[in-house]
């Protein structure tokens, strides 16, 4: 298992070298959006309208943080469970998103848009909100104020601790249940 | 008859909302620790160090633990021989989350289901009322964060199955939510009662002591079977592999109609939050 220091805006190269199991730590902008954002994102792309940021080498984050409190940029920050964006990812991806980060499972339809496009599924540790918090250097709400937590704000982050879940080569680095053994 | 003011509600719950989003607490804390021992998989070890880590800062910073400040669970035993003055408890406790969520910078995360709009404050709490002797008043509050609950089923097994059907279908819960729900997580199984009734009390659960003994010695060896059932899943930390798939299992049971045998699965993630304060 290797380890990579990268840069947003993300190439197919540096995609291309990871392999389930890496470990990445991510520097440069990133995007938050859940689900009420992903849907709205859809709804300005099926009216032919332009997006609050550029996809072309993106990551989003499936993340609403908490509240920032005086002082600090951001709230905490974990990410959520991502199979709800599961539907959304894909088209994504065919229109230059090059990463997701979230915790969980994803579906072989956003597996197949990986391989086909040159995607990689990040897993930042769910239920370590405040310690991510730390990577996240700025954050700054780009759209959809109204969303509350669910808006979609731009992240400075520094060295964002992440780990390939899904590569671009089929690799996946989630444990299969070993039912034979529990039941 | 006991008096309870308005205003001492509104602070305890307030207040507990905060801590317990900001300081894990110390039975959770032991049981990651232990987890982190016995351990051998690097990866599952990293994860638990890293939770270890968040608890620490949380406490040190009060931001907290998680984004996901949940929707506000309450149970609620209000004895005979006391009552609130100056308000109604409902009400009361739903302005403690307000008042908490808002001065503790938690996330509010209740919105309409269909719309999905955000209530904005947090509220309104799902209580659950319980009338019990005494002049006290007991409140717990839980922190319940969506990932987990969304894992979590309720169904009406056929009394047949009985406690082998009951193990199969907890035991598969778990081991298809995977890494979904932050494991390691800990699982209330209300068996029992109706159809919402087991849900209820199979969340009930999910206040007890993770180290603590059920008083029942064969609900208690139920529960050790079904914990080391799911450990040998290995799903372990995040999903990553590993020893440590669920740090407890609680049930709670409840006799039920003869022609059923309602089950229900609450899955909890490892950032179990949740305080009690006793007026």
């Amino acid at each position: 298992m290797a380890e990579y220091k990268l840069n947003t805006p993300l190439t197919d190269d540096d995609i291309e070298q990871l392999k389930a199991g890496d470990v990445v730590f991510l520097t440069g902008t990133i995007h938050s959006a859940r689900d009420a954002a992903h849907k709205k994102l859809f709804d300005l792309l099926d009216a032919g309208k332009e997006l609050p940021f550029d996809l072309e080498g993106a990551a989003i984050y499936y993340v609403g943080p908490s509240p920032a409190p005086p002082g600090r940029p951001i709230g905490a920050a974990g990410p959520t469970t991502s199979y709800r964006m599961d539907t959304y990812a894909p088209r994504l991806h065919s229109l230059g998103m090059k990463a997701s980060i979230g915790k969980g499972k994803r579906n072989d339809e956003v597996k197949a848009a990986m391989k086909e496009h040159k995607g990689v599924y990040f897993g930042a540790t769910g239920g370590a909100g405040a310690l991510l918090s730390n990577s996240i250097v700025e954050s700054t709400v780009i759209a959809f104020d109204e969303l509350g937590p669910e808006a979609v704000r731009a992240m400075k982050v520094k060295d964002f601790p992440l780990l390939v879940i899904n590569d671009c080569h089929g690799g996946e680095l989630y444990v299969k249940p070993d039912l034979d053994a529990a039941l | 008859m006991r008096e309870i003011q308005a205003a001492e509600v509104v602070e305890a719950v307030a207040r507990m909302c905060v801590r317990a989003n900001t300081e894990l607490p110390q039975d959770v804390r032991n049981k990651l620790e232990q987890a982190r021992t016995e351990e051998t998989s690097p990866s599952a070890k990293e994860v638990l160090r890293q939770l270890l880590e968040n608890a620490d800062l949380s406490k040190e910073t009060k931001l907290p633990l998680c984004q996901d400040c949940g929707l506000a669970v309450f149970y609620v035993e209000v004895g005979d021989d006391c009552r609130v003055v100056g308000g109604n408890l409902r009400e009361l406790i739903n302005e403690g989350v307000r008042k908490g969520y808002d001065e503790g910078f938690l996330r509010k995360s209740a919105c309409d289901p269909l719309t999905r709009a955000n209530t904005g404050d947090g509220t309104p709490a799902v209580i659950h009322f319980d009338m019990v002797p005494g002049d006290k008043l007991t409140i717990s509050y839980m922190a319940k964060g969506g990932g987990a609950e969304n894992m979590s089923r309720v169904t009406m097994l056929a009394p047949a199955q009985g406690w082998e059907g009951i193990k199969e279908f907890v035991i598969k819960r778990v081991a298809e939510a995977g890494p979904n729900p932050c494991p390691p997580t800990i699982i209330g199984v209300g068996i029992g009662g109706t159809f919402e009734h087991a849900a209820k009390i199979a969340k009930r659960g999910l206040l007890r002591k993770l180290d603590d003994t059920h008083t029942d010695p064969e609900i208690a060896a139920k529960e050790k079977e079904l914990e080391d059932a799911i450990n040998r899943l290995g799903i372990g930390p995040m999903g990553l592999g590993g020893k440590t798939t669920v740090l407890s299992v609680k049930i709670s049971m409840e006799p039920c109609h003869l022609a059923s045998l309602p089950l229900a699965v609450n899955v909890q993630c490892h950032s179990q939050r949740h305080e009690e304060v006793v007026l």
